[in-house]
């Protein structure tokens, strides 16, 4: 009498997987980071590769050796996500032990502390960022000038980002810095001043619809993100800018569309269900938009993806719509 | 195209290995093994003795319950034992083993192909002619057919759904039973309306049977009331809730039954054999099953007996297959895979046998969850499928009441998505039983308190 295997149904699956995941987040982050070593050079190259090689090893490190786990997890590439985000969200030209610090307190205490991928309630690469944010503030404000591989690694011509004349322009009422601003078109296609990944919105929009596309995140949070802060910058349109205009500065600026796209997105540190994902990138635009205006940072996507990170376990209290509550 | 409203999963369908594989009839056994359960419901309490000589049709045992079945002999011979016997998935129960003579039977049944149009029966006559066939659900769930037509006091049916869906991959059966036999089906339609008093009936077919949606238009041009439905192909568009969402865009209450919302829904092959049983007095003895896989010499579409042993089904399929992992009685979403095949009878539950090779056969590692949220977009019931398998872990009850666990259908669409190849329904199936069990508690305590 042969014995078969016997489990539970289901014994299908889609075939899905973590990794899988992972791998079609970090396709999708490609165009922007091509864009990125286009403009910044060198820099781009060596600080992803440090960040990413950093994150990676500390989990390797913290998984093997402090947890004495049986079977690691960097093979699923989450480590390698997080690294490549993190790097996204420094300035290119910034010095290798910074970025190396960066990472170890992104997958350490971001992430393994909390037990691993899928535990932590902040956004990891995010915790890293805002706390070389807060430690070294000179250098993480300071953005390279996109000029390709002429820009030297380390002493890069450096100046302001469009968002400082922004805020200049709303908090003064000044309009005579306007002309320091990109060409919208500059904008667009990612030639201006930033962080490593956040400068091309084109490349970052293109890489998000690949997301939605392969159903890796769904349209809620990075539609609700930037509608948010569409009608935010519409009502609150400097006098004598245009509204058009403004709205535009203030989507194509600074880290929105890479934060809309891929930072708020990240499945661990996001609502499961429709409505909670629209309050929470509702919640995100809101806060960058009263950070990048009345705060004291010229940006504040970090810091408002943090905070509805808090505030997801409250938005996963939202249930889904249940079968048969619909009005016949 | 319509579907129903939310979640849902898309598997691959693998109904190529045995779609249009004419249905075959598979030989009488020696012995039968007619198990006592083959229905939701209480049991049914043998009326025949050891040494008894039966024949085909013959009542064997009545319906132990308001929601019981009856179950007639599908073979002629000598009732040899009757007394315990274990499932292929070890569930004990009764088994009446009946030695096979011949294959005499009931005079009064009808066993020419002739179709039999006229229906003068009363709603009433046709519904104690079900109950007395022994007909249940043929789809999967095996409820008590002739119970769903008698609705509660103060409801009404309104329209009579007809599930052609075949939602499950790999399985054929119900989509070549209305190839061959839809003017039968048709005809089944006719006599269900009247005994329900409905004058509107649809057919849900789901697009991947692009033939038998033609097949079915064809003959309902000339039946008034009976509608033919393609349907988006989607999991689990079978689901009783789901379908009628599907064709009628009305979702049936949590806890409720479908009359609530006007509707009765039967099966393709349970109308085939209401169809036998009121035109050609033949009682439910056989069924159509599909025998398929990857690897199967020759997967098909069978018509057995119940009582043949499935072994002898399998032979007919070209036998086991050498690399076969694991055995499922049903599809891949919902079937229960198979310790061993010995000492197991075909019987009105099993829709099918399925062979995966033992590389589709092993679940994958668990990881963590990533929360991503995937399980709540599947969920056809708009549950939360993560929620409930860690409630159920930790043993929350309330909580798990609360978040409507007692509305998870079982179809697998969490586990089919989930990334992380975490096992939700292992949790999710413990917690709805204690659930349910306290439930049924409650209800008991209430009803001694009023009295």
């Amino acid at each position: 009498m042969k014995n078969f295997i016997v489990t539970p149904a289901p014994h299908a699956h889609s075939g899905d997987s973590v990794r899988k995941n992972m791998l079609l987040v970090i396709i999708a982050l490609l165009p922007a980071y091509v864009v990125s070593v286009i403009e910044f050079g060198w820099g781009a190259l060596i600080t992803a590769a440090i960040s990413v090689a950093a994150c990676v090893l500390t989990e390797w490190l913290i998984s093997r050796y402090l947890l004495k786990e049986q079977r690691q997890t960097i093979g699923d590439f989450s480590a390698v996500l997080t690294g490549l985000l993190l790097a996204f969200n420094l300035p290119s030209n910034i010095d290798w032990w910074i970025v190396v610090v960066g990472a170890i307190v992104a997958i350490g205490v971001g992430k393994m502390t909390f037990g691993g991928l899928g535990q932590n309630p902040f956004n990891p690469a995010l915790v890293g960022r805002v706390f070389l944010l807060i430690s070294f503030p000179v250098q993480m404000t300071t953005w390279p000038l996109p000029k390709g591989f002429a820009t030297s690694y380390l002493d890069a011509e450096t100046g302001a980002t469009p968002l400082y004349y922004l805020k200049h322009m709303v908090k003064t009422g000044d309009l005579s810095v306007m002309n320091q601003l990109p060409e919208l078109r500059d904008a667009f296609f990612g030639v201006m001043g930033g962080s490593l990944g956040e400068v091309c919105a084109l490349a970052l929009i293109f890489g998000g619809l690949l997301l939605i596309i392969t159903r890796v995140i769904t349209w809620h949070i990075p539609v609700s993100i930037i509608a948010t802060v569409a009608l935010f910058a519409w009502i609150g349109t400097p006098e004598g800018m245009e509204s058009g205009q403004y709205v535009a500065y203030e989507l194509l600026s600074g880290g929105l569309m890479l934060g809309a796209f891929f930072m708020a997105t990240d499945f661990v540190t996001s609502p499961m269900t429709a409505w909670g994902k629209i309050i929470f990138g509702v919640g995100i635009g809101f806060i960058m938009m009263v950070i990048r205006t009345w705060g004291a940072y010229p940006e504040g996507m970090s810091f408002a993806i943090l905070i509805m990170n808090a505030c997801v376990p409250l938005l996963n209290k939202l249930r889904p719509q249940r079968f048969g509550e619909k009005k016949k | 195209m319509k579907t129903f409203h939310i979640g849902g999963v898309h598997p691959r369908d693998n109904k190529q290995f045995s779609a249009h594989q004419p249905i075959v009839e598979c030989p009488l056994p020696k012995q039968a093994i007619i198990p006592l359960v083959q229905h939701i419901g209480a049991p049914a309490q043998a009326v025949v003795e050891v040494g008894a000589k039966v024949k085909v049709g013959e009542l064997l045992a009545k319906a132990g319950g308001f929601v019981s079945a009856n179950i007639c002999s599908p073979v002629s011979g000598t009732v040899i034992k009757i007394g315990d016997w274990t499932d292929a998935w070890g569930a004990p129960g009764q088994a009446i083993f009946i030695d096979v003579e011949g294959d005499e039977w009931l005079p009064e049944i009808d066993r020419t192909p002739d179709l039999a149009r006229q229906c003068t029966l009363e709603p009433k006559a046709i519904i104690d002619k079900i109950a007395a066939a022994g007909i249940v659900g043929l789809g999967g769930a095996c409820f008590p057919t002739h119970v769903k037509l008698l609705p509660p006091p103060g409801k009404k049916a309104e329209v009579l759904i007809v599930n052609g869906v075949e939602c499950e991959p790999y399985l054929t059966c119900d989509h070549q039973l209305m190839l061959e036999h839809g003017e039968e089906i048709m005809i089944g339609i006719k006599i269900l309306m009247k005994a329900l008093g409905v004058q509107r009936a649809i057919i849900g077919i789901e697009n991947n049977k692009k033939d038998a949606i033609e097949h079915m238009q064809k003959l309902a041009q000339s039946n008034l009331g009976i509608e033919v439905l393609p349907l988006r192909l989607k999991y689990p568009q079978g689901g009783e809730k789901q379908l009628i969402d599907a064709c009628i865009g009305r979702q049936v209450p949590s806890g409720a039954l479908p009359i609530e919302v006007g509707a009765v829904v039967d099966n393709v092959a349970t109308i085939f054999a209401i169809y036998e049983a009121v035109q050609k007095n033949k009682p439910l003895i056989s069924r159509v099953m599909t025998v398929t896989g990857r690897h199967v010499a020759k997967p098909g579409n069978y018509l057995v007996r119940f009582g043949t042993p499935i072994e002898e089904v399998i032979a007919q399929a070209g036998g086991v297959p050498a690399d076969t992992g694991k055995i499922i009685g049903g599809g891949p979403m919902m079937g229960r895979a198979m310790d061993h095949v010995e000492n197991m009878p075909a019987n009105k539950r099993l829709s099918g046998l399925l062979f995966l090779p033992e590389a589709e056969s092993v679940r994958k590692e668990e990881e963590n969850c990533i929360r991503c949220g995937k399980c709540v977009q599947a969920c056809p019931m708009g549950l939360e499928p993560y929620l409930l398998s860690r409630l159920s872990e930790l043993e929350m009850w309330e909580e798990l009441e609360k978040h409507d666990i007692m509305d998870c259908i079982d179809c697998g669409c969490c586990v089919f998505t989930c990334p992380a190849h975490r096992r939700l329904l292992d949790g999710i199936r413990p917690g709805k039983a204690k659930v349910g069990a306290i439930l049924r508690e409650r209800a008991a305590a209430a009803a001694a308190e009023k009295k």
